[in-house]
């Protein structure tokens, strides 16, 4: 069978790649779209802390024995709390000041992450073993089990995170904060340790993506730098603190990608920064962001 | 009112935005039960005085005590604990969250606050509305909301910042009406009013602010005296 002359074995199958990579960008933009929407901060970090979910669950499978299930628990956390330690020793400070101060030293901190594991592992990467090998029969194609899981843990974590922000009285908090912080705080909430939380949420969120990505590609040092300029250009396109939009943005972008490898696949790499453009000149608050 | 008994004690306080110096040594008291207000021209400092007091101001000195507390030095979610509550002059009402949301979003602070059943008796048109994103409401209706939302907290001493400030004289009698009833159950509040017939129904007290300092102080009695004052003052 073909669609548009091109074998629909194929179409389908660059399909569910573009998903298993909009999978991932879905997770890291929202995560950069909540950091974002409270602390005005471009956490260029964020594909270092992916990058760290990766070697933690590694670490954890080579060193005390466990497993994918057990690291996609632990991993997240202690991503979570370093990068609270990082907000709390670092990023506080720099609060009152121009948000570029902030994406420098986040920048800085991913270049240190991403040396210091280099340093330790080597630049080439290292496998991680898939724990759910083997196919499903989808009826019209066969798709890897794996790859299946990671687009269900993607898609049920942006989900609950939804929820969490929209139907929560903590959602509401981050809602609010994230509109006037000031006021929140003048009713009593603890403002700094919600930014403290929010932060360590969000690149949470970046190193759980990051043990769901281990057994797909390959835990590598560089693996988040490769991705995280991507993630941007989602984050743009979908508007700059939008939960929604960067959760679609994520899984819209993926499967434009995997569409583009099937019609023209010169142009795979750079569909997702020329429609970046087209949004910067016709939509510059991207397709869900508010003006603000 | 003198310092020892009052429930609020403002004394010299100085305050800056960056390094513009906007506060020179205000001294003010409120004392438990009274309505007071501060009144004086655009720019004298009121509202930075009331953003001072909740510690919204980054840089401030001076002493602010509240029920014989040093709350100075701490930070704005401390000084609310303690039992105040702010509705600053843009009424601060959230666009992601709907008015049920917003009227709920404050925490609890206080033992004994108003039930939400009864605040929403107060201000039916907010239980009409629920709904509604909050800044999809008139002007007078956000500034129900923003009042309606510190009162079931338990808060019992309110800063309220311009109040009155761009709403039909319609909504300005019907606040008027609340703020008194309020004053009756026994809330303390400190008021920021350009229009002192709409605070003279009901306030005890009124200090006249110029230059980020209090240069007056009138009594709701000498009112018929004061006037004059405050008109000088004003520049009505």
């Amino acid at each position: 069978m073909e669609i548009f002359g091109i074998p629909a074995q194929a179409l389908y199958g660059q399909l569910a790649l573009g998903l298993v990579n909009g999978a991932f960008y879905a997770l890291l933009s929202l995560g950069l779209a909540i950091i974002f929407g409270l602390l005005n901060l471009i956490n260029f970090a964020h594909g270092a802390q992916y990058m760290l979910g990766a070697y933690v669950a590694w670490m954890l499978l080579s060193y005390l024995g466990i497993g994918f299930w057990g690291a996609l628990v632990v991993a997240p956390l202690v991503v979570a709390v370093l990068g609270m330690a990082l907000e709390r020793g670092l990023l506080r400070y720099l609060r009152d000041v121009d948000q570029i101060y902030g994406l420098l030293l986040t920048f800085g901190v991913a270049l240190i992450l991403e040396g210091l594991v280099a340093q330790s592992y080597g630049w080439s990467g290292m496998p991680y073993a898939n724990p759910l090998p083997g196919s499903v029969d989808l009826g019209f194609m066969r798709m890897p089990m794996y790859r299946l899981v990671a687009i269900a843990i993607s898609l049920v974590v942006c989900l609950a995170v939804w929820i969490a922000i929209e139907r929560t009285k903590l959602g509401a908090y981050l809602r609010a904060a994230s509109e006037d912080a000031d006021m929140v705080q003048a009713f009593g909430v603890n403002i700094p340790r919600l930014i403290m939380l929010t932060y360590g949420f969000g690149v949470g969120l970046a190193g759980l993506a990051g043990v769901v990505a281990a057994p797909v590609y390959q835990v590598s040092p560089a693996m988040g730098s490769n991705l995280i300029i991507v993630v941007f250009a989602v984050v743009v396109i979908g508007g700059m603190g939008s939960i929604a939009g960067s959760v679609i943005a994520g899984f819209g972008l993926g499967l434009i990608e995997g569409l583009t490898k099937v019609f023209y696949p010169a142009a795979s790499t750079t569909v997702i920064f020329f429609i970046m453009i087209l949004i910067l000149i016709f939509r510059p608050s991207g397709l869900f962001g508010s003006t603000r | 009112m003198t310092a020892d008994t009052a429930m609020l004690s403002v004394r010299d306080l100085h305050a800056w935005y960056g390094e513009s110096h906007v506060l020179h040594g205000m001294t003010l008291h409120v004392g438990r039960g009274e309505v007071v207000t501060l009144l004086g021209r655009n720019g004298a400092g009121k509202s930075t005085t009331m953003r001072a007091i909740m510690g919204l101001m980054k840089k401030r000195s001076g002493s602010i005590t509240y029920e014989e507390r040093e709350t100075i030095t701490l930070p704005p979610h401390r000084i609310a604990r303690m039992g105040i509550a702010y509705c600053p002059e843009h009424r601060g009402i959230f666009s992601r969250l709907d008015v049920q949301e917003n009227l709920e979003l404050p925490p609890v602070i206080g033992a004994d606050p108003l039930t939400l059943d009864r605040v929403q008796a107060m201000f039916p048109r907010l239980v009409e509305r629920r709904h509604s994103p909050g800044t999809k409401l008139s002007g007078g209706e956000q500034q129900m909301l923003a009042i309606a939302r510190i009162l079931r907290t338990g808060a019992r001493f309110l800063l309220l910042d311009e109040p009155t400030e761009g709403l039909a004289p319609i909504i300005v009698k019907q606040l008027g009406e609340i703020i008194a009833s309020l004053r009756t159950i026994g809330f303390t509040i400190l008021l920021v009013e350009q229009n002192f017939r709409f605070a003279s129904g009901f306030a005890d007290r009124h200090y006249v602010v110029e230059h980020g300092r209090v240069v007056d102080e009138i009594a709701a009695g000498d009112l018929a005296a004061g006037s004059e004052r405050i008109r000088a003052y004003l520049g009505v």
